[in-house]
């Protein structure tokens, strides 16, 4: 935009000239950064950006998608890498050629999408990395649109429906209030790391129960290797260590409580006995000195370079190390160990994750439900597990897969009993998910004790359940 | 020659002033507007809730931990960098032996002063990825390392620095460390502006004084200080600015972005909490506004305290 007054008059301009000319030029202004206000979402929903138009609805095409229309994609470009995405979109035009597929990546989800979400969303977001869009947010604001219609669809291969495609878990957890709203692609398994050409070269047996781990990790020590090493910098790192051994000292209900924010939760049977042991791991220095301190990848690289015997965290730990994974060493997955009268022996900690969400504002629905279907074909869940190294959340995903690490967590999957390891409440509740990171970065720094631990949590959880602000969600 | 000047001044200055107006301008009033709703970031959908924001961060736990960590880097982060780029600058102009070739800086001043301000040169992102790894805590880090080798410190119970929450001076000592980073990190910078307005004394009032037998701080302490008034009263404001952000350098370099357990949260980390992990943008727009009107009554008070007839040479 240009203004061009009129010849001056007058030979000079004085201040005071040019500050009414520069209140003409502001208000000139105004009408422009009008539109900037609709940008931001606050003009109110005059427009609701869902399409009102599909097109006939039939076995092929269960959502209406319509022939001419755009899907707009974006794919998180994190440890997963983006090459499977692009074979979801050749298998998507193999059924749809005259629907363009817009697949952008970006590791930054929550720094370009956030802003376009009143507005003109992307209508399919791969919501996962650091910086992602909290979930139970969006949920609250509207923002997302629920998919159980996606379940009830028919497969893509046309064999049963997508919700008896997708392994135990995944439902359960994409469902917020009863109401399915994200789809978790990627299945990961989570458990104890090691380096079993290190362990076969000591003769050292992979540890099943907490106590094998502290007989054996004297043994460990005097090899000039500390028994354990994890992230200290980003807090939910060591929270699913201890959730898992809380869910394997006091069982599913126990959990289930905490989640649903029961009274006195965390004093439940077994919890505080289980998390000692944690604390026995920290006060016996098992711990590779200065772990508090040491981010994902410093910590892992410490694993990888034989600083420490154990690492845990889940299968993109392969593909997240790649370049810097020695040739010789053998990463292996053991499951979580055990605690003395544990309630729940053997449970294993296995989720899907990696969410991807469509926007209630979103253009084309239709068209992101159906990318969706696409991407839960056997083919591309296939294609999937060998191009990540990966478990997808579709059943039969890792058949095919001969990669050693990944057989080592398929093994765990196949031995693992019908109730996984599962916890929700850092998903429902901001604040829960803040102080228990805080929390567990204590436990595992020795700043406080398992006891300790445990009556602060509480705490936290009462807070949360008597402030009447904060939308309540249960599950079961 | 005057005549079109006007159209010649307003030709130049429409496109920037809109600009200006459009993304700078209109987003902060914006941020005001925000700051009087319940906005939650996700939705077009938004109540006006009059001033509950700004009640409530009078009530806000965490919000006055931050304030007063805020406040430590107030005091801290210009005091430090001024005295030391001040005693550097002096070092550098005025600080040599005085001799035949009258006053002159240390040996190597160049070098030192091209040294000094390679930090300004990179962005704070860098800086706190690079201080990670001094800092690092295990005995990899450069620190640790270093200490260990000689013997310093005991290898199984190493600094911890910017994941070590306990009080120094009744202050975490994460914010300790952080400080340092900052305070390096600015030095350069203020060295460099300071020797600049050294340059600009004659130095004839340096000999006059050498000649009258003046040490070396007492021609600090008598001249050069009254005569750099207003560029440190300058470099106090931005530095107070600066001291009141630290935004990189908690967000990158800290466990969970303002922990361990809170120990290092900040008015910005706490409106990236509220804003980002709690879905409350209003509440967060509050927030920043407060820091803004905080940083400008900051700013005028330090700029009404220095104050000073100017002396011209």
């Amino acid at each position: 935009m240009s203004v061009s007054p009129e010849t001056p008059s007058a030979t000079s301009i004085s201040r005071r000239t040019l500050l009414q000319r520069s209140a003409v030029a502001g208000a000139l202004a105004i009408p422009a950064v009008g539109l900037l206000d609709a940008c931001a979402g606050s003009s109110g929903g005059s427009k609701s950006g869902t399409s009102t138009t599909t097109a006939a609805k039939s076995a092929d095409n269960p959502f209406g998608v319509v022939d001419g229309s755009t899907v707009k994609v974006v794919v998180f470009d994190g440890g997963l890498g983006t090459d499977y995405a692009k074979k979801d979109v050749t298998i998507f035009n193999a059924k749809h050629p005259k629907v363009t597929v817009a697949q952008s990546a970006t590791q930054k989800i929550k720094t370009q999408e956030q802003p376009k979400m009143a507005t003109t969303p992307s209508d399919l977001i791969n919501n996962s990395g650091a910086d992602i869009m909290d979930t139970s947010t969006l949920i609250n604001q509207q923002a997302i649109l629920p998919l159980d219609d996606l379940l009830d669809a028919p497969t893509w291969d046309g064999t049963g429906t997508i919700r008896d495609s997708l392994l135990p878990g995944t439902i359960d957890t994409g469902t917020y209030s009863g109401k399915f709203y994200t789809l978790k692609y990627a299945f990961t398994v989570w458990g104890m790391w090691y380096d079993a050409a290190l362990f076969d070269k000591n003769s050292w047996t992979v540890p099943k129960t907490w106590d094998d781990f502290f007989a054996l990790a004297p043994k460990i020590k005097t090899a000039g290797i500390a028994p354990f090493v994890y992230d200290g910098v980003h807090g939910y790192y060591p929270r699913w260590h201890i959730m898992s051994t809380v869910w394997n000292a006091a069982g599913k209900q126990a959990v289930l409580d905490i989640d649903n924010l029961k009274p006195d939760a965390w004093k439940a049977d077994g919890i505080l006995a289980g998390l000692q042991n944690i604390e026995k791991l920290v006060k016996d220095k098992l711990i590779l000195a200065g772990s508090s301190a040491l981010n994902h990848t410093q910590s892992q690289q410490a694993h990888l370079d034989h600083k420490a015997a154990f690492i845990q965290l889940g299968t993109w730990y392969k593909n997240e190390m790649a370049k810097t994974l020695p040739p010789a060493f053998k990463l292996t997955l053991s499951n979580y160990w055990d605690v003395t009268g544990a309630k729940a022996a053997g449970a294993v900690y296995a989720a899907a994750g990696e969410d991807w969400v469509v926007p209630a504002k979103a253009a084309n629905p239709a068209g992101a439900k159906e990318y969706l279907r696409a991407m839960l074909s056997s083919e591309a869940a296939a294609d999937f597990a060998s191009l990540t190294s990966s478990l997808a959340s579709v059943k039969g995903s890792g058949d095919k897969v001969t990669d050693a690490t990944l057989v080592s967590a398929n093994a765990l999957m196949k031995a693992a009993p019908a109730d996984l390891i599962n916890f929700r409440f850092p998903d429902f509740y901001a604040d829960y998910d803040k102080e228990s990171q805080n929390l567990s970065e204590d436990l595992m720094a020795g700043r406080v004790d398992a006891a300790g631990f445990v009556t602060k949590m509480q705490a936290i959880a009462d807070k949360i359940a008597g402030d009447s602000s904060i939308k309540k969600q249960t599950h079961s | 020659m005057r005549h079109g000047k006007a159209r010649f001044v307003v030709g130049f200055l429409t496109l920037p002033v809109l600009l200006f107006a459009f993304y700078v301008v209109w987003p902060f009033a914006q941020a005001v507007g925000y700051s009087f709703t319940d906005w939650g970031g996700y939705s077009d959908k938004q109540n006006f809730v009059g001033v509950t924001n700004y009640v409530r961060l009078f009530k806000d736990e965490l919000v006055h931990k931050a304030f007063w960590h805020n406040v430590f880097f107030l005091v801290t982060v210009p005091l430090f960098t001024i005295v030391l780029a001040l005693f550097f600058a002096f070092l550098l102009n005025v600080g040599g032996r005085g001799s035949r070739a009258g006053v002159r800086g240390v040996f190597g001043s160049g070098v030192y002063k091209i040294v000094f301000f390679f930090p300004q040169v990179l962005s704070v992102v860098l800086i706190a990825v690079m201080w990670q790894q001094i800092y690092r805590g295990d005995g990899q880090g450069l620190i640790n390392g270093l200490l260990i080798k000689f013997g310093l410190e005991d290898a199984q119970n190493p600094n911890a620095f910017v994941a070590d929450p306990t009080p120094f001076l009744g202050v975490p000592a994460v914010l300790w460390w952080l400080l340092i980073i900052a305070v390096w990190s600015g030095v350069g910078f203020y060295m460099v502006l300071f020797s600049a307005a050294m340059q600009s004394i004659p130095k004839d009032i340096y000999e006059a004084a050498l000649l009258d037998g003046a040490s070396r701080v007492n021609t600090f302490m008598r001249i050069t200080l009254p005569l750099l008034r207003e560029s440190i009263s300058i470099a106090w404001v931005y530095l107070g600015i600066v001291a009141l952000d630290m935004f990189a350098l908690v967000y990158v370099m800290t466990p969970s972005q303002g922990g361990p357990d809170h120990a290092s949260e900040i008015f910005a980390s706490v409106i990236q909490f509220y804003a980002f992990q709690h879905g409350e943008f209003g509440y967060a727009c509050a927030l920043g506004v407060a820091l803004a009107i905080f940083t400008m009554l900051i700013a005028a008070i330090q700029l009404r305290v220095s104050r000073q007839e100017r002396i011209e040479f």
